[in-house]
């Protein structure tokens, strides 16, 4: 009996998040299946959920559509949310055609950076680790405010590009387009160490 | 490379703008009217077009860059990502496009080449390209010059999707074949179709293209778009297909949802009841041979 890891598949970068995470479980010894979904029945069968990048009007049209909003507000694992994923999991964000979930206590500006021709690769720091990681920023949102139930991660210079609340983590950046597991290992160690209030 | 630098139009960027581009619709638009229909419908990105294929074809003449009030009208009007179409080796067009701000230029056969020889350099910008291309040989070509998302030409402006079949089918076929070949029998496919061994070695190893592929041209309803994602491309653009149909917002969500659902044929069902016509069609064998795009640029 491993973990069971879902990723959201309605729009986005589901592969790399796919492969991302198996290289991980296997990096880290553990047993689990990752898997994609595109209905909300699935998210009873997962023990973590990520919210890939993509465009994030699509993603909450399509949350909508398929009824996931509310699913996704009861679950009680572990959420691993990048990008677009970050947009839509906050408590605000700052364009009202994204409809955030509210599960994380943080408020998160789109296209924080520019258009795709501000995008890039940059150093970002992680609290507790001396070592810079390589972030790919690709039209990116920044966490504009982090709320009392929320922690900042990781920074961008000054700005907070990676917050964790109890199972879950969010950042504005892809670690799953570079191969640095580092984040995705931290994520699976916290969730080992995370026990749900019932 | 030294992290602390901030490096902008790497590879890994431009082909990752294209990954968060994977399973959705981009959608031609040519006013902003229009793209605020394509992005409450769901597009993943628009498409600033001074017009679409099919009034092109109308048009006749030479089919160039939009102009840049049009391209910068639409930028404004919405959020998700605009891109911008140049003439085949009009590089000159590109750079425009990229100072506009435009977030990916595709370098089109629907507009009429300006270089019958060479293509853009892509690699010498910083905003990331598609290409149209019909077989592995002229995707591994583009790929080669720098694109970071192919997409399938299909006959655009026609309403028809068999050539859309025809080039992904292709394309899906000589990535099947290359698996079976050793690296000799690779490189001498190379030398037949006349595109560089490392990408096609790369297509082996993968299984697929290196870089996102979608579908395109002749996309006139929710069962093409469905069709062309079981036909294993990552997404479709939708030209004259939303804004030449009867109900172009109904038919734009139609399409994103099922390019969404695309294996489960009682949404196709649902989501394609009572959209009036879709945009008529032409048939592909009457064109004259001046006005069949896809041959343009190989």
């Amino acid at each position: 009996m491993g973990i069971n890891i879902g990723v959201c598949a309605l729009q986005g970068d589901v592969s790399e998040h796919v492969a991302a995470f198996k290289a991980a479980l296997s990096a880290s010894g553990q047993e689990g299946e990752v898997f994609s979904f595109r209905r909300a029945v699935d998210i009873s069968r997962c023990d973590a959920i990520v919210l890939p990048g993509g465009e994030s009007t699509t993603i909450s049209r399509l949350l909508r559509k398929n009824d996931m909003y509310d699913p996704l507000r009861a679950f009680r694992g572990g959420i691993f949310a990048t990008c677009a994923g970050l947009v839509l999991i906050g408590r605000e964000v700052d364009d009202p055609r994204v409809e955030p979930l509210g599960i994380m206590d943080i408020a998160v500006g789109r296209n924080a950076f520019g258009r795709q021709r501000d995008s890039c690769e940059r150093a970002v720091t992680i609290t507790g680790d001396n070592r810079p990681f390589r972030g790919y920023f690709i039209r990116a949102p920044v966490i504009l405010s982090v709320g009392p139930d929320a922690m900042p991660l990781c920074y961008a210079d000054h700005s907070v590009v990676g917050a964790v609340q109890g199972p879950h983590m969010v950042l504005s950046f892809h670690p799953e387009l570079g191969g640095d597991l580092r984040l995705h290992l931290l994520f699976l160690e916290r969730l080992g160490a995370y026990t749900p209030a019932l | 490379m030294k992290l602390e630098e901030l490096r902008f139009g790497t590879e890994l960027v431009k082909r990752g703008f294209a990954a968060m581009q994977k399973g959705g619709v981009i959608m031609d638009v040519v006013n902003a009217e229009q793209a605020m229909i394509a992005e409450e419908a769901g597009a993943v990105a628009v498409m600033s077009l001074e017009r679409v294929p099919s009034d092109i074809r109308k048009a006749g003449g030479v089919a160039r860059m939009a102009d840049p009030a049009k391209v910068i009208e639409i930028i404004d009007s919405v959020s998700i990502p605009v891109m911008g179409k140049t003439r085949i080796g009009h590089f000159v067009e590109a750079q425009v496009l990229e100072a506009l701000g435009v977030d990916m230029i595709d370098e089109s056969e629907v507009l009429t080449p300006a270089d019958e020889d060479y293509h853009i350099v892509k690699t010498a910008f910083t905003v990331p390209f598609v290409c149209g291309a019909r077989n592995l040989g002229e995707a591994c070509r583009r790929i080669n010059e720098g694109a970071a998302m192919i997409r399938t030409k299909g006959e655009a402006g026609t309403g028809n999707v068999v050539e859309a079949v025809r080039h992904m089918r292709a394309i899906t076929s000589g990535i099947h074949e290359l698996q079976g070949m050793d690296d000799i029998e690779i490189a001498a496919r190379a030398r037949v179709i006349e595109a560089p061994y490392e990408i096609m070695k790369d297509c082996a190893v993968r299984g697929r293209l290196p870089v996102v592929n979608f579908s395109a041209g002749g996309i006139a309803t929710p069962c093409d778009a469905a069709m062309m994602m079981q036909l294993g491309c990552d997404g479709v653009f939708v030209g004259s297909g939303i804004f030449k149909s009867e109900t172009p917002a109904e038919m734009a969500r139609a399409i994103v949802e099922a390019v969404n659902h695309y294996d489960d044929a009682s949404v196709i069902a649902e989501v394609s009841r009572g959209l009036g016509d879709a945009m008529p069609g032409l048939d592909i064998h009457t064109l004259p041979e001046n006005e069949v795009l896809r041959f343009r640029g190989n």
